[in-house]
């Protein structure tokens, strides 16, 4: 074991318990503040991987402003942990597709995981997860997608506009 | 065994710098709370503190000791977890921003080349963003758990107030980054060193924009809506007591120090001193001159975040998120394109 291995394991025991905190915290805050942590390891991971500029962005974007909103919103609702409303049988089954669905989804990547075997990832080096090279490629190879993605975000926050106006 | 093939000089080295960073931020911080009385004082035309040592130059010690000595109080009510959680991230957040300033350029010392920077990362700018949207979560997390309405509604002010801000101040940094063309703070000064011109003669509107969004980020008046004292009473650290509202209190004084650093080494130069060779002097001087140089600009940044507070009243809470998004934001945009038009006509 190097050190880059020990890093590895103990931010991947890291990012698992706090999975698993998330999930079985009652408090919704403390749910939240889990996931922070969770994403705070995953960032540990892409700096493993040489992927400083995914790393920070990591930290800005969903630790930073996502996660501050469902803070944000948890608050202002001030939801307790005892009086949890009791769910319609439809929302209910409706749940349970969506939630089994996802399931599936992740099953068959995890299957798809037998051809990574005996493979070694690239740890600190690559370069791809650094800003030039990252920007080179998503405005020269995938400049289309690129743009259409921003193209989905206008339209969301152009709705997001008209809800808040109404 | 090669479990912690580390080079333990740098190790070494670079704990010393992070505590001599350390306890310097926090030395500059208690005597910024003594600055910003007296600015405040003469201001004000009145005397300020004066009676703690000559000219009240103890004053700030004898604060600190008042602070360690009151009563540690916990609400009932509140989260324990979380209410202790919440100064202490405040803090952290405030501190690690230190690690990317470039505090000058290298000295040799017993034989080894210092670089006088903690980390010289290729991502330094954003580095300092995501340490100031963690900031956020101490007052956040704070205001919550004291489970206090008033503490609640300042803690989401402060939040909606960082996000917003932090949008203007993203956008009149790309346009920075735009002309530099790297994230690295130290190649950022490095530039200006060398090129003929501070960033601020090709970037004042950019400037002028992250000037008052950092002034947003730091809670400092006219921004200081999450402790207005006269409709919140004191805001979200209205529950703590002893030196966890001494930590809430000095995170501000060392965010205003860690972005007033900021700004002099992006817009002006950081360790350059203007109209000097510095290759005229040996290597170890010119590095302390240039550290010098950076503290007097960091002092004198400090000085017009306070005679701003002492000057201009406090915004009403529609204003500030008007100002914010209405018109910071066009106006980054603007500056945004301008900066891409005369780069694409100078190609």
């Amino acid at each position: 074991m190097n050190t880059l291995e020990i890093l590895f394991f103990a931010l991947s025991a890291f990012a698992i318990v706090s999975a698993i905190m998330v999930l079985v915290s009652k408090n919704p805050i403390h749910s939240v503040l889990w996931l922070i942590l969770v994403f705070f390891a995953i960032s540990g991971h892409y700096i493993l991987l040489n992927a400083q500029f995914l790393a920070i962005v990591n930290i800005i974007v969903y630790a930073g402003a996502i996660m501050v909103l469902f803070l944000f919103v948890i608050m202002l609702m001030n939801v307790k942990n005892e009086k949890e409303p009791q769910k319609k049988l439809l929302t209910k089954f409706i749940g349970v597709i969506s939630g089994g669905s996802l399931l599936v989804l992740l099953i068959s990547l995890v299957k798809q995981t037998s051809q990574l075997q005996g493979k070694q990832v690239l740890m600190k080096e690559g370069t791809i997860g650094l800003i030039h090279p990252l920007g080179k490629a998503l405005f020269n190879d995938y400049v289309l997608p690129f743009e259409i993605s921003s193209v989905l975000f206008l339209s969301a926050m152009v709705g997001a506009v008209i809800i808040g106006k109404k | 065994m090669t479990i912690l093939a580390l080079d333990w000089a740098l190790v070494i080295e670079k704990l010393i710098m992070i505590a001599i960073i350390v306890f310097a931020s926090l030395g500059i911080a208690l005597y910024t709370t003594f600055a910003e009385r007296k600015v405040a004082a003469i201001l004000q035309d009145r005397p300020g503190p004066s009676r703690a040592g000559p000219f009240g130059l103890l004053q700030p010690l004898a604060d600190g000791l008042k602070l360690i000595m009151k009563e540690e109080i916990i609400p009932n009510a509140a989260n324990k977890w979380l209410f202790i959680l919440g100064p202490g991230l405040a803090m952290t957040a405030s501190l690690m921003t230190c690690a990317v300033i470039p505090w000058g350029s290298a000295i040799d010392i017993f034989g080894r080349h210092v670089e006088l920077q903690i980390a010289d990362v290729n991502i330094g700018i954003l580095y300092v963003f995501a340490v100031v949207s963690m900031g956020v979560y101490g007052i956040m997390i704070g205001g919550w758990a004291s489970n206090n309405k008033f503490s609640l509604m300042s803690a989401l002010r402060a939040a909606s107030q960082a996000i917003s801000y932090e949008l203007a101040m993203g956008l009149a940094l790309i346009a920075l980054l735009m002309t530099t063309g790297s994230l690295s703070l130290k190649t950022i000064v490095e530039q200006q060193v060398q090129g003929s011109w501070w960033n601020i003669v090709y970037q004042p509107l950019g400037f002028l924009i992250f000037f008052i969004t950092a002034m947003a980020e730091c809670n400092r008046t006219p921004f200081d809506l999450p402790e207005a004292e006269n409709e919140l009473n004191f805001g979200y650290h209205q529950e703590y007591s002893s030196m966890k509202l001494g930590f809430y209190l000095f995170a501000e004084y060392i965010n205003m120090i860690m972005s007033s650093a900021i700004m002099a080494s992006m817009y002006f130069g950081g360790y350059d001193l203007p109209f000097f060779n510095e290759a005229s002097v040996a290597p170890n001087i010119a590095a302390m001159i240039g550290v010098g140089t950076l503290l007097i600009k960091i002092v004198l940044f400090i000085f017009l975040f306070m005679w701003i507070r002492w000057t201009i009243p406090r915004f009403r809470y529609d204003q500030l998120m008007g100002l914010g998004w209405k018109t910071l934001i066009p106006l980054a945009l603007f500056n945004m394109l301008l900066t891409g038009a005369v780069i694409l006509a100078k190609l």
